[in-house]
């Protein structure tokens, strides 16, 4: 089992999930979160205090997967997320040791 | 020990005010207050009209009466919320309560201050520098058995309304100008040294000044040209050498953003100044601040004419144009320093014009009032960019940076534009007759010296007392938080709240 993580643009959510979707992928985690990467921040201005803002804003997806599904998964979130430009994030895989659904108990691939 | 000191200080004098509340009014007194036409509301109790003539006693005009009721009410909101939105938007968001509470908590202690003893020592009778206490906890201004009510004058002859009105509207600028302080020390100071802080400068720097340049025995005394001497001789100080302060440029502004600087260096940087992220967390809230402080000052401004007249109608006016041409100014100012003009900008635009056309209001023409809506804009977007490095004060809302350089601006220009050669009213020449000093015989250089007399004192009084002020906050209770309190928010510390979960 993987546990796929990828960072990626906020407004790209939807077609990711999309695509995780027509893959077959039923759940994610989504959280927001800040980062930087080869992408600038910005500078704002109050009155005169000036702030470089480096952070900006992203999107991270996890999502646990089969070790056979983890490779369409990449490309799936690849293709949803991906704009051309700096900052389109990266993707994660971790090896998942074990996963329990808590409903029911079970545990292991049952629990995808 | 030195908190206890302090706090029952405070509490004694609120004690002994409340308790000695009297209502008592002297036997059949129709004291008529007037203020300054030009110059900002001032007044004196004048003889009763059972004196030489046989003057029918003065009725208040009910238009005028609701009117100057209506703009106390104005001037209010832009205390709470309007002065404490803008502000708190400005902050961070672990410290939105704790500048609330300053504001809306000093604001309410110097009401109570001003009906205890602050309204006396402002408006009555006393020396040049400061009133006397014939009007120590309100004493005669009404008549509960009799069911009659004294009278303050206006700036007509003839014309009056309650004197309690009157005070009601005095209390609400006292307690603004003294909220407008909080917010150069915002996020670091201690909130009782606030309280301790703002009863001394109100009582020794606030009072007085309003008492110098605001206090006239009023028109109804001027009646002959044989008391003119004698009528001046009783005004304050500042009043006396002919200075023009509408609705409060020295006595509100001024006097406030140099209590704020002096407050910036004695208590020091916030830490991590400089280096940290210190952006506001809500412009939203301080466009909404901002906007009631607009509204509201129209209360402020027109207010001060005392009267719902064509003085107040121009006041009015010049409150609106004044105000937009320094939204103007300051977001092209911006456009061109830095690219984009922001809404920080605007707003503070917006609150620069208010302040510059403050002691303009009524006494210069709508060209004028323009003119110095433009001026204020462009000076006061230098006053907190360039004037704030060179100072090198953490002045955290920029309340010298506007109030004191709008203030400074709007008072000299206050000399320049009531010029009648440059479509000014002018001002009264002789009270007697109420004429207005005509266009030749009137000196924009003359009166521009007399607006920067009036500021400098204003300046040099302003820095003394909150320079005393602030030493003995410090050696009684204490200026600043910890550090572990400031770091942590004030709102937690001071307070025990959160603004805002999650």
């Amino acid at each position: 089992m993987k546990l796929v993580t990828a960072i990626i643009k906020p407004f790209k959510l939807d077609e990711v999930r999309e695509a995780l979707s027509a893959i077959g992928v039923q759940g994610i985690t989504v959280t927001e979160v800040k980062g930087f990467g080869r992408q600038k921040g910005h500078t704002e201005l109050y009155r005169g205090a000036e702030y470089v803002v480096d952070f900006l804003p992203k999107v991270k997806i996890e999502a646990a997967v089969s070790t056979d599904q983890f490779e369409r998964v990449i490309e799936a979130i690849e293709a949803g997320a991906r704009t051309g430009k700096i900052g389109d994030g990266k993707v994660f895989v971790y090896d998942l040791e074990q996963v329990v659904r808590i409903r029911t108990g079970e545990t292991g691939a049952e629990a995808l | 020990m030195k908190k206890l000191f302090a706090s029952l200080a405070l509490g004694l004098t609120l004690c002994f005010g409340s308790a000695a509340f009297a209502q008592t009014a002297p036997a059949a007194d129709a004291k008529v207050e007037a203020k300054a036409e030009a110059a900002a509301p001032a007044t004196a109790p004048a003889a009763a009209p059972a004196a030489a003539e046989a003057a029918p006693a003065l009725v208040p005009n009910k238009g005028d009466t609701a009117w100057m009721m209506v703009s106390t009410i104005l001037v209010i909101m832009m205390v709470v919320p309007g002065l404490a939105l803008f502000y708190g938007g400005l902050v961070r968001s672990k410290n939105m309560l704790s500048v609330l509470m300053q504001v809306m908590v000093t604001f309410s202690l110097v009401t109570v201050l001003w009906f205890i003893y602050g309204y006396s020592l402002a408006f009555t009778e006393g020396n040049a520098y400061i009133g006397g206490l014939d009007r120590l906890f309100m004493n005669g201004i009404w008549d509960n058995a009799a069911g009659t009510f004294a009278n303050a004058a206006t700036f007509s002859k003839g014309v009056v309304i309650p004197e309690i009105t009157f005070a009601g509207f005095q209390a609400t600028f006292a307690g603004i100008t003294c909220a407008l302080i909080v917010g150069a020390f915002a996020e670091r100071i201690k909130f009782s040294a606030v309280l301790i802080f703002m009863t001394l400068w109100f009582t020794f720097s606030y009072l007085p000044i309003a008492h110098m340049v605001w206090f006239w025995m009023g028109p109804d005394a001027y009646t002959a040209k044989e008391v003119v001497d004698e009528m001046n001789g009783k005004a304050g100080m500042i009043w006396q050498w002919g200075a023009l302060d509408f609705a409060g440029g020295t006595v509100v502004h001024i006097n406030a953003a140099v209590a704020g600087l002096v407050g910036a260096f004695m208590i020091g940087k916030r830490i991590g100044y400089g280096r940290e992220a210190m952006t506001p967390h809500s412009l939203t809230l301080t466009m909404v601040g901002a906007s009631l402080l607009w509204v509201g000052w129209f209360g402020f401004n027109a207010g001060s004419a005392l009267e719902a007249n064509g003085f107040a109608a121009l006041a009015f006016v010049n409150t609106l144009l004044a105000t937009a041409a320094a939204v103007l100014a300051w977001c092209v100012g911006e456009a061109l320093m830095r690219g984009k003009a922001s809404m920080l900008g605007a707003a503070s635009g917006a609150v620069a014009g208010l302040v510059a056309i403050t002691p303009a209001a009524g006494n210069v023409g709508i060209g004028g009032g323009l003119v110095i809506g433009i001026v204020a804009g462009f000076a006061c977007l230098w006053g907190v960019n360039g004037l704030k490095k060179m100072l090198g004060a953490d002045d955290t809302l920029d309340v010298f940076g506007v109030h004191g350089v709008g203030g400074v601006v709007g008072a000299l220009l206050t000399g320049v534009f009531n010029s009648p050669a440059l479509g000014g009213p002018g001002f009264v020449a002789d009270w007697t007759t109420a004429t207005m000093v005509t266009a030749a015989d009137y000196s924009i250089a003359a009166q521009v010296w007399t607006q920067a007399k009036a500021v400098l004192v204003t300046i040099v009084w302003s820095g003394v007392v909150s320079l005393v002020a602030f030493k003995l906050v410090d050696l009684t209770v204490g200026l600043r938080v910890s550090e572990e309190a400031e770091r942590e928010g004030l709102d937690i510390t001071s307070h025990g709240e959160t603004a805002y979960h999650g």
